[in-house]
Formats: structure tokens, C-alpha cells, sequence
């Protein structure tokens, strides 16, 4: 079915890069299933991975710029028998689009009693640290954790992100899939199998430790396991959570790791005021707080807006010194 | 094609079941029994009914937080809709929509939207699944005045008229924009005529009078039917109570008490049509026969509402995903 396929089998994978994974995802997808369609900006010439040339006109559609409104639209055709993938590209776009994600699509369900469901996918990607200024640099995730009726998944690795998309595609309900572009070039193992998914509200142990639970979200991901990979060499050994899905939270997950460390620090680079961590230390706080054996500590960006000079820019975001630093503090 | 004579009676039912209703609906919300807000479709019941009388059942349809005549004038049962009002489990939407959005998507109804101007793409997403699922199904959406000057009116009407969309907007236009008049926010008063500058069809009709209602939302569902795309249709009509029960405010008026006699006295749709009906051939008797069941209609959804129970606490979390996330729920009652 796809170049991209090794050996046949459940078990056989592939490498590949958490952005061919993203297009994996979508052909698959499209090619099972006639109900799915693509919608976004730039398609013909940007798809993604020449999506575009696989499939006719009314599978993939180009749309004009008039993001509030073709979110509507991938709504309304949702409702009546479709399962849109919207691509709305860079996250501050979410913006516009989020009147019919919050007030149509998060609510009809529940507003209409059951009678409608809406099965569609808004896909954006967080363009930051490349120097776009803050219009173009935004993590808007935690402003959508509180809207009820939506699932919002952020997830680290290539296999992940295929699973989650599948599975995305695959849910009744309004799912937000924010990638993160710093993980675009990231290679691992993806399984070639056309119904892996990976399910969502599953968080993921990404490196198993002892000494201090590290919650990294997205892009965080990567330098959360490569300052594991420097610590364990000094024999500190951090266990490295990804919540993957940022809605519904996998608590459950999390409070297991901090029951046995007794110690946990969250990294993300969505700034600081009611993100996704302040959720997960005031949950765990309620939850497993008799586990805490030192304070929680949260990395993050801080409560001002992504300047353009790389100079500026790089101060930003959390680094491996900051994150090394966190954990000597709490042993 | 003109209505046959049953279809003529079926579209005096509804437009009087909007009537009654609405009446009967307004006493209780005064009386207490319906909470919320009340906004009353009485005046437009001709806009609504004869451009619903040119669907079918399987037509999708949009409407507005005036949302109490859409499903009526697509001929939905009224009890669900009345329990609905009075936030009962029974209602149409489970308690969970309440006067402002009275969906029901067994006529076809997917959404009304209190976000003015919300539910326009929308339908405009019902044409695009039409068109990708090869249906002949058209979606109509319904709109006032005011949400012309939204933006997702300019972005949705762009689209469907660029992809030829079986869609047929139809702008109940009453005037006023809560108190906002046409004169005082539109710079181009007449709506139908930026239909042309989207490239497709504009049509200015007169909102009171059903039967030009209904041929024109005819001749466009014709049209989007057979592949000619979308038709903007401006059909002028009068709300006659005020935007919401109870929000009449004295000493500003933003329309003269004569204005609203002169459209009771004069412009009513359902005198008016009465008037069709008799000079039609339909006889004093075969219409009283009608109001009588109207009246009889109203009464058994009044009661069915009344004697309904309110939602079990236990389902507050019901219809929220498709997956019922126990979890979450547990998580914000504080049970944990």
C-alpha cells in the first residue's frame, strides 16, 4: 500500500521521521476509509508529502485563506457523514478557528443531547525558535485543556504520532493534534502495520528510572532524554514520562512514576500561567501529595511574548542546563 | 411547482404551530416554568415555514438562537421541543440546549447556533459533504440581518459559491439586529445584492407572504440540487415582540410602537395566508379543523413537558464524548 512499508507482519517496522509519520498517517488513513478528507491551506503545492498527487479533488481540498470559516465548514461536514482532517498549520492560527472548535464543535454534542457527533481532527504545528516573532511562534495548547469535549494530543515520537493520529481519525469526537516542529526530523522505528494505533488518553513511559519523575510535553521531549542520558552516566537515574495525550490526562500514569521517586519536575515549552503542568503538579499535589518527598519544580516559558532575535528568543525556552540543574536540586 | 392543496394546509399547520406555541411558550416563560431566555419567532413564521416546505427530511439545516420555529417549520413532533424549554430529560436535546437552540436532527436540524453567524458554515460544511458523498441533499441555513456582517458570512459564501455548493442561505431579515437597525450597520442595505459580489444568485422576496417564500427556496433547492450551486435569498420580514421576553426598555425605543401595529395589523403571514387559503378554495371549516388540532397539538406538548422529570444528577457528564471519560468526571465532583 505504501512505499514506505518493509517487511509484512504486525511487528515490522520502519524508520522514519515524526513528519513522513504524520504523512504516513494520513495516506493511510484516506486510503482506508472514503469518509476522510483533508482540508487546509497550500495543499496542491505544499501536501504534505505529496498527498496531494494520490488522491482525487474531492478527497483533498484547498482552501482559501479563511481559517474561521473552513473550520466551520470541516464541522458542518463532519455532522453529516464525513471525518475531516483540518490542517490549520502554524498553532496562532488556532486562534481564528477556535469560535467553531469551542462553540460548535466541542458543544453540539453535548448541546444537542447526543443527537450529533463530530468526528474531525484540527491538526497545527508550533513553529517556535525559528526566529518568526511571536505571531508565528505560539503553544497554544494549554488555552484549549480548558474547554470541555475536546481530546488534545501532543505527542514526542514518530511512532506516536502516527498512532495517535490514526487514532484520531478513528474517534467520534473532536481531537486537536498539536505537533511540535522541533520533533519534524526526529527518526525512530514506526510500526508498518495499517491499523497500529495508539490510543489516546495513554501516557508512556519513555525511559524508565528511579530517582525523579521528569513529565516532559512535545519538543521538551528531546532534551528531558538526552539530559536522562547524561545524568544516568553519574548514576542519577530520571524516569521520563510523556503524557502524549494532554486530554484526558493519563494521571494514573504519572502518579505511579512520583509514588515510586517521590520526586517530579515538568518541562514544556508552552508558557508558564495555567499550562499543562500547573494541571499535573495541582493534581498531583491533591492526589498523591504524601508521595512528594521534595517540592514540584516546573520549566516552561516565561509570561512574555517570543521575541524575534534569536539572541532574545533562545531565553526563552527551558534548556538541558536548566532541566540538569532542576534535578540536582531536588536530590 | 406550487403546493397541491394538502401541502397548502400542512404549511398553514406549522405556521400557526410556530404561532401557538410561541404564545403559550412566552405565558409559561412569564409564569416561571421555563427558564433562561425566550426569543420568540411570532412574526416570521412565513420566512421560516415556506422555506422548510421546499426540503426534505434528509436536508440538513442550520438555524439561529431565534431558534423555536426552524424545527416546528421542518415538522418536528412539538413535545420534545417543549419539554426542551422547560429543561426536562425528555426534551429534544436532553436538557442540554434549551430555548436557544432547539436542534433536532430527526428533521435534518444539526445545529442552531446562539454564536451569531455560527451556524453558516456550517451548512456550508452539509453542502461540501453532500457534494464529496455524491448526494443530491442540499443544506439550508438559516440567519438574521445581523449576522450578515459577520466575517464567516463573507468566508462561507465565498466557498460555496468557488465550489458550487448545495447550499441556500436564506437571511430572515426583521430589521433590527437586537435594536441595531439594517440602516444603522449595513453599508449596503439591500442584503441580496452581495449575493453578486460572491458570484451567485440574490434574491430579495417579501418574508410575509409563504407562497413567495416558498417558490423561491424551491427554485433554489432546484438549483443547488442539480449542480448550480448556492442561492442567497433576503426575505424580508417583522419581528413582532422584542428581541427576548421581558428586555422591552421604555424610554428608548428603537422602533415606534406605530411600526410594530402597522405589521401586526397589516403584515401578519398567517392572516395574510388565511386570506390565500379561503380565496384558494379551502374552506372556513377545513382551516378551523386545522386550528382546532394546532391548538389540541400545543396543549398535549404542554403537558408532556409539565409532567416530564429534570435530568438525574447522575447524567451530567452524558453526551460530552462519545467515550465517557469516567476519570474526568470523578476528578471535578471532587469524589477522588
Amino acid at each position: 500500500m505504501s512505499a514506505a512499508i518493509g517487511k509484512a507482519g504486525a511487528t515490522a517496522q520502519v524508520r522514519m521521521s515524526y513528519l513522513d509519520a504524520l504523512v504516513q498517517a494520513q495516506i493511510e488513513e484516506l486510503e482506508r476509509d472514503e469518509r476522510v478528507i483533508l482540508m487546509g491551506e497550500n495543499m496542491e503545492i505544499y501536501g504534505g508529502g505529496k498527498i496531494f498527487e494520490r488522491f482525487d479533488a474531492s478527497r483533498i481540498w484547498n482552501m482559501p485563506i479563511s481559517e474561521t470559516s473552513f473550520t466551520g465548514v470541516g464541522i458542518g461536514a463532519a455532522i453529516t457523514g464525513l471525518r475531516p482532517i483540518v490542517d490549520l498549520t502554524i498553532a496562532s492560527f488556532m486562534y481564528l478557528a477556535s469560535d467553531p472548535i469551542i462553540n460548535q464543535a466541542s458543544k453540539l454534542r453535548y448541546m444537542t443531547g447526543g443527537q450529533v457527533q463530530v468526528p474531525i481532527v484540527f491538526r497545527c504545528c508550533m513553529y517556535y525558535g525559528a526566529a518568526l516573532a511571536a505571531q508565528h511562534s505560539d503553544r497554544p495548547y494549554p488555552m484549549f485543556m480548558n474547554v470541555p469535549g475536546l481530546k488534545i494530543l501532543c505527542p514526542s515520537s514518530p511512532a506516536d504520532v502516527k498512532g495517535l493520529l490514526k487514532s484520531a481519525v478513528r474517534d467520534d469526537d473532536p481531537v486537536m493534534l498539536f505537533e511540535d516542529t522541533k520533533l519534524w526530523p526526529l527518526k525512530s522505528e514506526v510500526p508498518t502495520d495499517p491499523d497500529y494505533l495508539v490510543p489516546i488518553g495513554k501516557a508512556d513511559v519513555k525511559l524508565p528510572g528511579s530517582d525523579v519523575t521528569v513529565v516532559a510535553i512535545g519538543g521538551a521531549m528531546r532534551l528531558a532524554l538526552d539530559v536522562g542520558d547524561t545524568l544516568s552516566k553519574e548514576g542519577i537515574s530520571l524516569e521520563v514520562i510523556d503524557p502524549r495525550t494532554l486530554k484526558p490526562l493519563d494521571m494514573t500514569t504519572i502518579i505511579e512514576s512520583v509514588a515510586k521517586t517521590g520526586r517530579l519536575i515538568l518541562i514544556e515549552n508552552a508558557h508558564r500561567i495555567a499550562n499543562v503542568s500547573a494541571e499535573i503538579a495541582a493534581i498531583v499535589c491533591e492526589e498523591a501529595f504524601n508521595c512528594l518527598k521534595k517540592p514540584i519544580l516546573r520549566l516552561s516559558a516565561p509570561d512574555v511574548h517570543v521575541p524575534f532575535s534569536p539572541a532574545l528568543e533562545n531565553l526563552v525556552f527551558p534548556t538541558k542546563t536548566q532541566l540538569a540543574a532542576a534535578v540536582r536540586r531536588l536530590l | 411547482m406550487p403546493l397541491n392543496k394538502s401541502r397548502q394546509c400542512e404549511t398553514y399547520r406549522r405556521m400557526l404551530r410556530i404561532r401557538r406555541f410561541e404564545e403559550e411558550g412566552t405565558k409559561l416563560y412569564i409564569a416561571g416554568k421555563i427558564p433562561g431566555a425566550y426569543h420568540a419567532s411570532i412574526g416570521q413564521e412565513a420566512t421560516i415555514v415556506g422555506a422548510c416546505m421546499a426540503l426534505r427530511d434528509d436536508d440538513a439545516m442550520t438555524g439561529t438562537h431565534r431558534s423555536h420555529g426552524h424545527p416546528i417549520g421542518k415538522g418536528a413532533d412539538l413535545k420534545a421541543l417543549m419539554a426542551e424549554l422547560m429543561g426536562k430529560e425528555t426534551g429534544i436535546c436532553k436538557g442540554r440546549g434549551g430555548s436557544m437552540h432547539l436542534a433536532d436532527k430527526s428533521v435534518g436540524i444539526i445545529g442552531e447556533s446562539a454564536i451569531v453567524g455560527g451556524g453558516i458554515p456550517l451548512a456550508t460544511g452539509c453542502g461540501l459533504s453532500a457534494k464529496v458523498r455524491g448526494t443530491d441533499q442540499v443544506s439550508l441555513c438559516f440567519f438574521g440581518d445581523g449576522a450578515v456582517n459577520q466575517g464567516t458570512f463573507h468566508e462561507s459564501l465565498n466557498m460555496a459559491s468557488l465550489w458550487k455548493l448545495p447550499v441556500i442561505y436564506v437571511c430572515e431579515n426583521n430589521g433590527y439586529a437586537i435594536t441595531t437597525s439594517v440602516a444603522r450597520s449595513h453599508g449596503q442595505p439591500s442584503i441580496a445584492k452581495r449575493a453578486e459580489s460572491y458570484g451567485m444568485t440574490g434574491i430579495q422576496i417579501d418574508g410575509q407572504d409563504v407562497r413567495a417564500v416558498y417558490e423561491t427556496t424551491d427554485e433554489a433547492v432546484q438549483r443547488a440540487r442539480s449542480g448550480h450551486g448556492p442561492t442567497l435569498i433576503e426575505a424580508k420580514t417583522y419581528r413582532f415582540d422584542e428581541h427576548q421576553v421581558g428586555l422591552f426598555v421604555e424610554k428608548s425605543p428603537y422602533r415606534s410602537a406605530e411600526e410594530i401595529e402597522e405589521h401586526k395589523t397589516r403584515r401578519d403571514p398567517i392572516v395574510l395566508y388565511r386570506h390565500v387559503l379561503l380565496s384558494d378554495g379551502i374552506s372556513e371549516g377545513e382551516l378551523a379543523t386545522i386550528e382546532a388540532e394546532v391548538l389540541k397539538t400545543v396543549s398535549e406538548a404542554i403537558r408532556f413537558g409539565e409532567e416530564s422529570a429534570m435530568p438525574d444528577a447522575a447524567s451530567l457528564y452524558d453526551y460530552l464524548y462519545s467515550d465517557p471519560i469516567p476519570d474526568a468526571a470523578q476528578r471535578a465532583t471532587g469524589s477522588r
